[in-house]
């Protein structure tokens, strides 16, 4: 027992020293997305933030660890602006809207998937409930650092004490049942969502009229609360959109009511992207191995990404997983390529572009002094299908390591693989149990 | 001769063994070549006259005849072949009119003939085909004890009147809880179910092909196609394909091979790296899980490293397209040959398993999977290493006939 304890202190203390000491990687090629790459490059990290980044000459501080990592490639920590890891659930079949879900309320963060993000190099990610519905809930964007709880994982919270996180809507056919309560047809399912922010819009200006004045505030309304953090901007919506008529009447929504919104998806981007890019709104987008399967999918083509950036539209990547699994996110920046977008233009779709579409461009997506060192060393080049992930670093701290074979399961799959049992710290009990046994 | 005999020697005859290809001539020449047959060939030059190819080699060692068509690229490999697809009978949309991968009316149909139902001109036979897979082994899925017939035919035939390798290939069955029955109180429920089924299944067809040879003395028997069909499995003419994930199922699987003596080809294989010793043994070729398939249900154990495993086991395998039942609709043999490649196959043996090994499985050998002297004129070309997601497919080559120069991943080019 003392073994064990000795054993879970030794873990706690080094995590610390890891955020409070100085951590030196050199000789590696970075890439921090922001600026040129590094050949022979120098990150240093400190308090979970990157202190610096440079050559070979960088200031390394006093007391510092170093690290050699020469021949590996270190780049930012990735940003899935959509993804369903950690068994995600919203709303369910009761009623097309339904923004007082939140997504947080289902999670589980002992889920295989969430370590497997992990492995493909996600450190930030939005959770999002599913498309089967107009507005199926609030969404929540985690950091995946080491920890089993929401607060541990939360990027943060809105005024009102939600996690902070997104909206996620969707339109075209998969809202569309064919009774009960949900639309049957594409103008209903505008008219739904119209009805919903218009009372949002009410609601809104009740509360406003009350201002301070408890008494004169409108009876509370969780679903009407959470519109009302759309319309002020403070909750970006998430728009699961594919055909091209789709994707401009979400355009048309948010010029009606002037809310935040990202497009996700986005088949038929390559129709309309000079739309889309006039409109300033940024797009999420997926590629999949084929066309079809779904026929909004029946268009979609890896030229998504080219269009777009050719447009001049801010555009991400996501891998809706289990649509597409986490580990192997940076794939979607290689299909990219294929498709004709820039190396630069993907390499910040798999990064920045996402924080930007997440709003959380002032903390992640680039290496740069001040901001979250989240960050990955690779043992080739991102576009590569031959790099491997060989480590994830969440604000300074090593959150996977392939060099262990316990965690390099989740990586290239195996007997338990899928079994959401993962726990670091008990897997370490397990182990130091064995010892003392 | 054998009603049963005469009655296969029609069968083929109507199915329509496909005349000798219509082939072009061409000459392909690439900053390297895999032949696969032999070792890459830097500024290589392959050779095709009338749909097959007349020589391989160095550029500096062959002579390309004044005024042929000539074909560059950084790369050039045999043709891809799909190891086991549902491409053609399970179409684009995935709407029901386009789905024919799977019959769902009983558990058991060997009957039904891949080429009967196979939609040349669906896209995703031509979104294949630009991404250089020229032969496809497909037909019936998953999803049902025997669900039919599969067959192997090049992408560039759209109509099942030509380019058809073999019009039967195997007869496809599934194990496990694929062939699980969805309705209540109807059968296969269970394993042990599934197992007496089939085992029930061939042994009628022995008693089938028993009382056929007292019919040679005189006797009358009315025809029964699925006996038929399952008389040829029985006397290893044809291969049984099953679909198993679970080592269980495996193990299952090589028991009745071994009971009834069945020529056996493993599809799925999820957990396949836990009894390499027993398909060792058994020598059952491998037609593997794509690379990525989703981790749920009976393929959540599978491994990136399987392909790794079973080249040092010495098990032949290749890859699969497979079925999907929602997005990608197809998934691309290519790319999940490029996954395994990188978790430890590596390019040599990932090509092969590709291209050669998945010829020898399906016993196409002797016409595609390699560039060789003699062999059919099926070549893909890329700018760079075709197992790269940032590489493209430039053109792809069928009998000496450029069917394709760019991919469809940027669209249709038609």
């Amino acid at each position: 027992m003392t073994r064990l304890l000795y054993a879970l202190t030794l873990v706690a203390l080094s995590s610390l020293q890891a955020q409070e000491q100085a951590q030196a990687f050199i000789g590696a090629r970075i890439i921090p997305v922001e600026g040129p790459e590094i050949l022979d490059g120098v990150l240093v990290v400190q308090g979970g933030k990157v202190l610096a980044l440079g050559g070979p000459d960088t200031a390394i501080p006093a007391g510092a660890q170093r690290r050699e990592a020469r021949g590996k490639v270190i780049m930012p920590g990735l940003v899935d602006s959509h993804s369903h890891v950690g068994s995600a659930e919203g709303a369910d079949s009761s009623a097309p809207i339904q923004p007082e879900v939140r997504v947080s309320d289902s999670l589980n963060l002992r889920s295989a998937s969430i370590m497997r993000a992990r492995a493909g190099g996600i450190t930030t990610v939005n959770v999002m409930p599913g498309s089967g519905h107009l507005l199926s809930g609030q969404t929540m964007y985690l950091k995946l650092r080491e920890g089993t709880t929401l607060d541990v994982l939360a990027m943060g919270r809105l005024p009102n004490g939600s996690y902070l996180g997104g909206m996620k809507m969707a339109n075209g056919t998969n809202p569309r049942r064919p009774s009960g309560p949900f639309p049957g047809t594409r103008a209903k399912s505008v008219a739904l969502v119209r009805e919903q922010f218009v009372k949002a819009q009410e609601y809104q200006r009740k509360l406003k009229e009350a201002g301070d004045d408890p008494k004169k505030r409108p009876a509370r309304d969780l679903a009407m609360e959470a519109l009302v953090e759309v319309l002020e901007g403070k909750r970006v919506v998430h728009h699961h959109t594919h055909r091209h008529d789709d994707i401009l009447t979400v355009l048309r929504l948010q010029q009606e009511f002037g809310f935040k919104v990202v497009l996700h998806h986005v088949s038929d981007a390559w129709m309309v992207a000079d739309e889309i890019a006039k409109s300033g709104v940024g797009s999420s987008i997926i590629f999949i191995d084929s066309p079809g399967g779904k026929l909004e999918t029946k268009d979609l083509r890896l030229t998504n990404g080219a269009a777009l950036e050719r447009a001049g539209a801010l555009v991400g990547f996501h891998t809706d997983d289990g649509v597409t699994d986490s580990r192997w996110f940076l794939r979607m920046a290689g299909l990219a390529v294929r498709g004709g977008m820039s190396r630069q233009g993907a390499l910040e779709a798999l990064t920045l572009s996402g924080a930007k579409l997440l709003d959380l461009q002032s903390r992640i997506g680039s290496l740069k002094p001040g901001k979250d060192a989240d960050f990955l060393l690779l043992s080739a080049d991102p576009l590569s299908v031959y790099a491997h992930v060989e480590e994830t670093w969440v604000e300074g701290a090593k959150v996977y390591d392939r060099a262990d074979p316990r965690q390099r399961l989740y990586a290239v799959g195996g007997l338990g693989a899928s079994h959401d049992t993962y726990d670091l710290s008990r897997l370490l009990e397990e182990e130091a149990m064995e010892t003392y046994e | 001769m054998s009603r049963l005999l005469l009655a296969l020697t029609l069968t083929w005859a109507l199915q329509g063994q496909s005349p000798a290809p219509q082939g072009q001539s061409l000459a392909v020449r690439a900053d390297l070549l895999y032949p696969v047959a032999g070792p890459a060939i830097p500024d290589g030059v392959v050779l095709i006259q009338e749909g097959r190819i007349s020589a391989v080699g160095r550029a500096a060692d062959i002579r390309i005849p004044e005024g042929l068509r000539l074909l560059r690229a950084k790369v050039a490999v045999p043709g891809l072949v799909d190891g086991r697809s549902t491409v053609g009978l399970s179409g684009l949309l995935n709407q029901p009119h386009d789905q024919d991968m799977l019959e769902g009316s009983a558990p058991l149909q060997p009957e039904l003939r891949a080429l009967d139902a196979y939609n040349g001109r669906d896209p995703l036979v031509g979104y294949l085909r630009s991404l250089g897979i020229t032969t496809v082994h497909t037909g019936h899925g998953p999803g049902a004890l025997i669900s039919g017939q599969t067959f192997i035919i090049k992408t560039s035939a759209t109509e099942v009147t030509s380019g058809v390798l073999k019009p039967v290939a195997m007869v496809a069955a599934t194990l496990g809880d694929g062939a699980r029955s969805r309705d209540q109180g109807k059968a296969p429920g269970t394993r042990a179910k599934q197992i007496a089924l089939l085992r029930s299944e061939l042994v009628g067809a022995q008693e089938y092909l028993r009382k056929l040879k007292d019919a040679e003395k005189g006797k009358e028997l009315a025809r029964d196609l699925r006996k038929e069909i399952l008389g040829q499995v029985l006397r290893r003419e044809l291969p049984l394909l099953v679909t198993a994930h679970r080592s269980q199922d495996i193990l299952s699987l090589l028991r009745l091979a071994r009971e009834f003596d069945l020529d056996i080809v493993l599809d799925g294989g999820a957990e396949a790296y836990l009894v390499l010793d027993e398909l060792k043994a058994a020598k059952v070729p491998v037609i593997l899980h794509p690379s990525m398939a989703r981790t749920y249900g009976e393929t959540e154990n599978q491994s990136l490293e399987t392909a790794a495993k079973l080249h040092s086991a010495g098990i032949p395998f290749t890859f699969q397209s497979g079925y999907e039942g929602y997005v990608p609709k197809t998934r691309v043999v290519l790319w999940e040959a490029a996954m395994a490649a990188s978790n430890g196959l590596g390019f040599d043996a990932a090509l092969r398993a590709l291209t050669l090994t998945p010829a020898q499985i399906l016993h196409i050998a002797d016409r595609v999977g390699s560039l060789e002297k003699g062999k059919d004129g099926d070549v893909a070309l890329y700018d760079g290493d075709p197992f790269e997601t940032t590489s493209h497919c430039v053109g792809t080559v069928i009998n000496g006939i450029l069917v394709s120069e760019g991919e469809e991943t940027r669209g249709p080019v038609r």
